[in-house]
């Protein structure tokens, strides 16, 4: 019996290429139409990123594009209401642009600082960062400083490129990989693809996680750390690598500053700089010619280990030797660091040496022939097979920074860079160490009128001079990035925005334009206080709130939404324009540099704008220079023509692909008016795949250099050495300990703070808010990750994925739950320094002993993202935010400084200590609850008992 | 011809992609719509012909976390079809694929308690049984590229853990692994002789450790410089 098979009505379909933005990995995607409904969702098969597989998130964006929480029109904040009361009006597009134009011309004619432009989970940073440096606003970013910043910012100033998103493994060769702490939020579908491909190869997996979900459950081993040790853990591994000389001594000497000579006159504003010749080049040790040499230079055979006398008699030392007298220290032994990492010491060492066999003994050779910078000519690559990836799980320490170098050096020590096998770059990576790009921070130009920043907002300061403060050390950026508090933050520290607003420290501020960022819900610390903020008044100014205007633009209805004084409705991303440019993210892989595009796709059918439209509008309306002709009139008609015209130097614009008249040139040329077009023929991406002898070595690899610098990747031709021993953290150590020849910190704190963790070598320590906070009263360390199915989705209204998960617990440790009396679906109280939450227990074994953790923004405020009030995710999921603070505990005689990384401002989310006790008989459900967000006028859509969503116009069951 | 699923749990990490995609195709596919209930509100569900089963094996720090896709296993002696009081549950002689017939199905449930795999899923809106198709709509769909004409699960699995094949062909893909993997159906002993396998966890080989000395340099502490030029 073989009934026949009925299939598609391929007639009423129609099918287009785009990308994703279900999450920040941006895969291609093929999407099927029928008559102009979604039908079908799937991977696009040649797309360098997901090369054909798609993950739940994209295969769900069906469910995102039909969400009833779709804003629809613009909105205002109804007249005489309060703020965060949720009654709006709603207002025409015209009036919304009149209003929020005229108050930005005001702004930027008086004080520009005055505007605050952040932006959440976005992926066109190159316009935002454009539009704000030509408002002349130093108060940008994008959400890395509660992301991932200390990811990036430890790969651009150690090894020219980094984990986050600027550097990936290399699944083809690899053979042993090591994945730390959580990684499930970045490249997602490419570490799925390159896990199995690993396995299928034989290679081994290891992860160090507390807790063993996600990509961890197929961990050939899995080493169980406790929270906030992967830097000494790591500077163990180092300890082994030493103790037993096992690592790349050719690697080091050529490629790194381990020969570097490094002054050594304690005491002296020189201590710990390199010593350098006239040029400003920093020397070696010439052990063939007995001389000082150019440590850029080629043609050279450093020494890595010594002490010299320079000719005018100062004392040096290699970088090579400082590292090995720190880390052979006992302090690093595997045996004296065990129980502090929850790791046994035969473990640690095991782990250190099979990287060592596998990278030293296992190497890869392929028969590519590649020129050094330098001119050598190399008849093969050798590649160190050992990969590593982190991300979250060391990001979010405020001892990441470090503990990221750490990684870094094991890395270095194996030669396990840019290798086959091993940890390998992505376009426009490497870059010079840090990138040469520093922030905007002239005062008399940021605080000119009507005056565009020289330089962008954000940038890598290499000494106390590029900091971003005033002539009295004064921060001179509303979330105090590049301040003496946070002098790396190159992503800025959008968690603070708020709060420092709040507190006119350090200064007030007018309009807070906040896009597709929660601020008010899970992507805050101290949520609930948040919310009281957004709604203070400010008693010198009545009738005024402390934030004195609001404007919220997203597609969706989010708690933030709520609070807005102004609210923009945006698209879908199968809705707009859209551009992922190589000046921005990078979605290259390693073996092709890669930009996409996406394109309307279904009729918005509402009152919605995108924001990049609104963006270039806005510019033209404020005649921002680069917007705006000599004759006064507008440059760009639209966000197309702006992508397509708009060069950031001659020949490099937004998009990489067929540039030239005609389409004709890859990277660089001229603008081709028929670049979209060019986009959509060819899948909605460009991909320049590099020829073998450009893969690898990037970092002094000629052919490859040469094409950089043409591309606008790198200023020039020149060789990117990594930097084992990081001179800039030295000269902000020099300042902290009151000896640097330039500025310095006067508050103790910063002094302090400085000459403690600015260490130029990696190091570790105990998180700031634990060497605060009594361990023995809160016993835990509490943690959150996001499950693989909703990370960086920023929805869990999806009426698909809520149906996965639509309730969070906290899952403890079964044997530790069980000797503290805790059962399964107990309700808990969850106490920290900061406040309590009540949430429900699960227990599970694959958790480290002294760690409890939760899925995070599960928990919603009832009646937001479209959800009924009875939802799960506001009545029993939770957030553990209101536990964390976004200061440190208050400190006697100090000034509050921000619960973040010392070095980068990364949102230090995971230092969390808590106590847990079981709640009261009878009390259940989790608390604090909040109160229900009101429907917006414009949502008059019913909630339906059931939804039969279908594409087809016919046929139905 | 006996057309099946291999499952490979050494790679699933369990991130529900083919559970998603499942219910993307098929809910405008030939038993679409999948119903969604309370899709708004406390506790929603619906309709999925492919679920993602989470679990643990041993205890911590030897625990092992499992994830564990379940769907029709399309048996050769599917006891579905058997208790199917009209005929509307029946296995195609061609390709073995199991199938309920939308308009002959009463909603009875008979096939849901025979199944004890939890493969068939009640929409209570169409007052029908639905369950897993191998994308019989997509399979043999001649407008489809040749690639392309796989389950939508398998098309979209980003760890590559599902494959899709002839299980009665001793040389198709799927045969070879079960084969060299170890492959195994869940639940034989009952006798249903499920078409669909499971490939285990593979086994790493321990990686050699022991060719070094301890401690030779640390207790030497000598630092050699070697001559390597640029």
């Amino acid at each position: 019996m073989n009934a026949q098979v009925k299939v598609e009505n391929h007639a009423r379909q129609e099918i287009r290429y785009s990308t994703c933005y279900m999450c920040a990995c941006r895969c291609g995607i093929k999407v099927t139409l029928e008559q102009g409904k979604v039908r079908f969702i799937q991977g696009t098969r040649n797309h360098p990123t997901n090369q054909g597989v798609l993950c739940a998130k994209g295969s769900a964006g069906i469910m995102k594009q039909y969400s009833l929480a779709k804003l629809s029109q613009p909105l205002i904040r109804k007249p005489g209401s309060e703020r965060g009361d949720g009654e709006f009006e709603v207002i025409s597009w015209e009036q919304a642009l009149d209003m929020l134009a005229e108050r930005l011309q005001e702004i930027r004619a008086t004080d520009p600082s005055k505007l605050a432009f952040f932006t959440g989970r976005d992926q066109m940073q190159a316009l935002t960062g454009l539009w704000a440096q030509q408002f002349g606003t130093p108060n940008w970013s994008a959400h890395g400083g509660f992301c991932s910043v200390n990811m990036a910012v430890a790969g651009l100033y150690s090894i020219g490129f980094s984990f986050w998103e600027f550097g990936a493994p290399d699944w083809d060769y690899a053979k042993y990989f090591v994945l730390w702490g959580v990684a499930e939020d970045h490249s997602s579908n490419p570490i799925k693809i390159g896990l199995e491909k690993l396995k299928r190869g034989g290679g081994k997996f290891v992860s160090v996680n507390p807790v063993r979900t996600g990509y961890s459950a197929i961990a050939d081993e899995w080493v169980p750390i406790k929270p906030g040790m992967d830097g000494l853990f790591a500077l163990s591994i180092v300890h082994v690598l030493l103790t037993r000389e096992l690592f790349d001594y050719e690697f080091l000497a050529r490629y790194t500053n381990a020969p570097w000579l490094v002054i050594d006159r304690p005491g002296h504003s020189s201590h710990g700089l390199f010593l350098r010749d006239e040029g400003g080049s920093p020397l070696i040790w010439d052990m063939e010619r007995e001389t000082f040499a150019n440590g850029m230079g080629g043609d050279i055979a450093p020494a890595m280990f010594g002490e010299y006398v320079a000719p005018d008699g100062t004392k040096v030392k290699t970088v090579f030797s400082l590292a090995v007298e720190r880390y052979l220290d006992e302090r690093y032994a595997p045996a004296h660091v065990a129980a502090a990492c929850g790791v046994p010491a035969e473990t640690i060492e095991r782990l250190a040496l099979e990287m060592a066999h596998v990278a030293l003994k296992e190497a890869v050779e392929l028969p590519i022939e590649w020129t050094d910078v330098w001119g050598h000519k190399h008849d093969k690559v050798i590649g160190r097979p050992v990969a590593m990836y982190a991300m979250r799980g060391i990001s979010a320490h405020s001892n990441g920074f470090h503990a990221c170098r750490a990684i870094h050096l094991i890395q270095m020590l194996l030669g396990a860079l840019d290798g086959p096998g091993n940890f390998r770059a992505r376009a426009p990576y490497p870059k010079p160490i840090p990138p040469h790009q520093l922030p905007e921070n002239n005062p008399d130009i940021i605080n000119a009128a009507n005056t565009a920043l020289s330089r962008p907002p954000l940038g890598f300061p290499t000494r106390p001079e590029d900091l971003v403060v005033d002539e009295f050390g004064n921060p001179l950026r509303i979330d105090k990035a590049y301040s003496w508090e946070a002098p790396f933050s190159a992503h800025g520290l959008m968690h603070m925005v708020i709060t420092n607003a709040t507190n006119h420290d350090p200064y007030a501020i007018d309009t807070l334009i906040l896009f597709m960022a929660n601020m008010a819900w899970n992507s805050s610390m101290n949520t609930k206080n948040i919310q009281d903020m957004l709604r203070e008044k400010d008693p010198e100014e009545p009738g005024q709130h402390k934030i004195p205007f609001l404007v919220v633009v997203d597609a969706f209805h989010s708690e933030m939404v709520n609070f807005a004084d102004l609210v923009l409705p945006d698209t879908t991303y199968l809705e707009r324009h859209d551009c992922i440019s190589l000046l921005d993210r990078p979605i290259s892989e390693p073996d092709a540099a890669a930009d996409a595009i996406r394109y309307p796709l279904v009729e918005a059918g509402r009152d919605v704008r995108p924001w990049q439209e609104i963006l270039v509008e806005l510019a033209s309306r404020l005649k921002f220079p680069a917007f705006t002709n000599a004759d006064g009139t507008r440059k760009f008609k639209n966000y197309p023509d702006f992508i397509i015209n708009y060069q950031r130097s001659p020949g490099v614009g937004f998009l990489a692909g067929w540039r030239g008249k005609n389409g004709e040139s890859s990277l660089y040329g001229e603008p081709n008016p028929k670049q979209w077009e060019k986009y959509i023929e060819n899948q909605s991406f460009f991909a320049h795949h590099w020829p073998d002898g450009q893969k690898y070595m990037r970092y002094v690899n000629r052919g490859y250099l040469e094409e950089a610098a043409k591309a606008g990747f790198v200023g020039k031709v020149e060789p990117i050495i990594m930097q084992v021993y990081s001179e800039p953290m030295q000269k902000f150590r020099l300042a902290g300990q009151g000896l640097y020849a330039g500025p310095q910190p006067k508050d103790p704190a910063d002094r302090e703070r400085l000459s403690k963790y600015f260490d130029p070598l990696p190091m570790w320590y105990e998180p700031l808010e634990q060497q605060r906070v009594n361990g023995e009263e809160y016993p835990f360390f509490a943690l959150t990750q996001r499950p693989m199915f909703m990370y960086h989705s920023w929805d869990s209204q999806n009426v698909w994925l809520r149906q996965i998960m639509a309730q969070n617990y906290l899952y403890m440790n079964a044997g530790r739950a069980a000797s503290m009396g805790i059962e399964d679906y107990d309700w808990v109280w969850v106490e920290s320094h900061n406040g309590r939450i009540r949430c429900q227990v699960k227990t599970m074994e694959g958790t480290q002993e002294d760690t409890v953790w939760t899925w995070n923004a599960i928990g919603k405020q009832k009646g937001a993202w479209g959800l009924k009030p009875d939802a799960s995710e506001a009545a029993k999921g939770f957030l553990l935010n209101h536990l964390i603070s976004e200061l440190l505990p208050e400190k006697q005689g100090e000034r509050r400084i921000t619960n973040s990384d010392p070095v980068s401002g990364q949102a230090a989310w995971f230092d969390l200590r808590v106590k847990i006790y079981k709640a009261a008989e009878g009390e259940s459900g989790s608390w604090p609850q909040f109160a229900e967000v009101r429907r917006l006028p414009t949502d008059r859509a019913a909630r339906p008992d059931v939804l039969r969503y279908d594409a087809r116009t016919q046929e139905k069951h | 011809m006996r057309l099946g699923l291999v499952i490979d749990l050494d790679v699933c990490v369990g991130c529900h992609a083919c559970a998603v995609a499942c219910k993307e195709w098929n809910a405008s596919g030939t038993t679409g719509p999948l119903s969604d209930y309370q899709p708004y509100g406390a506790e929603p569900s619906g309709v999925w012909f492919n679920r993602i089963r989470h679990y643990e094996v041993g205890e911590y720090p030897d625990s092992k976390t499992v994830n564990f896709p379940m769907s029709c296993m399309h048996c050769e002696d599917a006891d579905c079809v058997t208790v199917c009081p009209t005929g509307a549950s029946y296995k195609r002689t061609g390709d073995g694929i199991v199938l309920v017939d939308q308009n002959r199905c009463m909603g009875c449930n008979y096939c849901a308690w025979a199944c004890p795999y939890g493969a068939r899923e009640l929409d209570r809106s169409s007052g029908t049984m639905k369950k897993c198709t191998l994308c019989v709509d997509r399979i043999y769909d001649q407008a489809l590229p040749v690639e392309e004409r796989q389950p939508a699960c398998v098309l979209t699995c980003p760890a590559h853990a599902r494959m899709f094949g002839d299980l009665d062909d001793p040389q198709s893909a799927v045969s070879m692994a079960v084969r060299e993997r170890g492959g195994y159906q869940l639940l034989p002993e009952l006798g249903y002789n499920p078409t669909n396998h499971y490939l285990p966890p593979r086994k790493h080989k321990p990686i050699p450790t022991g060719e070094v000395v301890y401690g030779a340099w640390a207790k030497v502490k000598k630092l050699v410089n070697r001559v390597v030029k640029r």
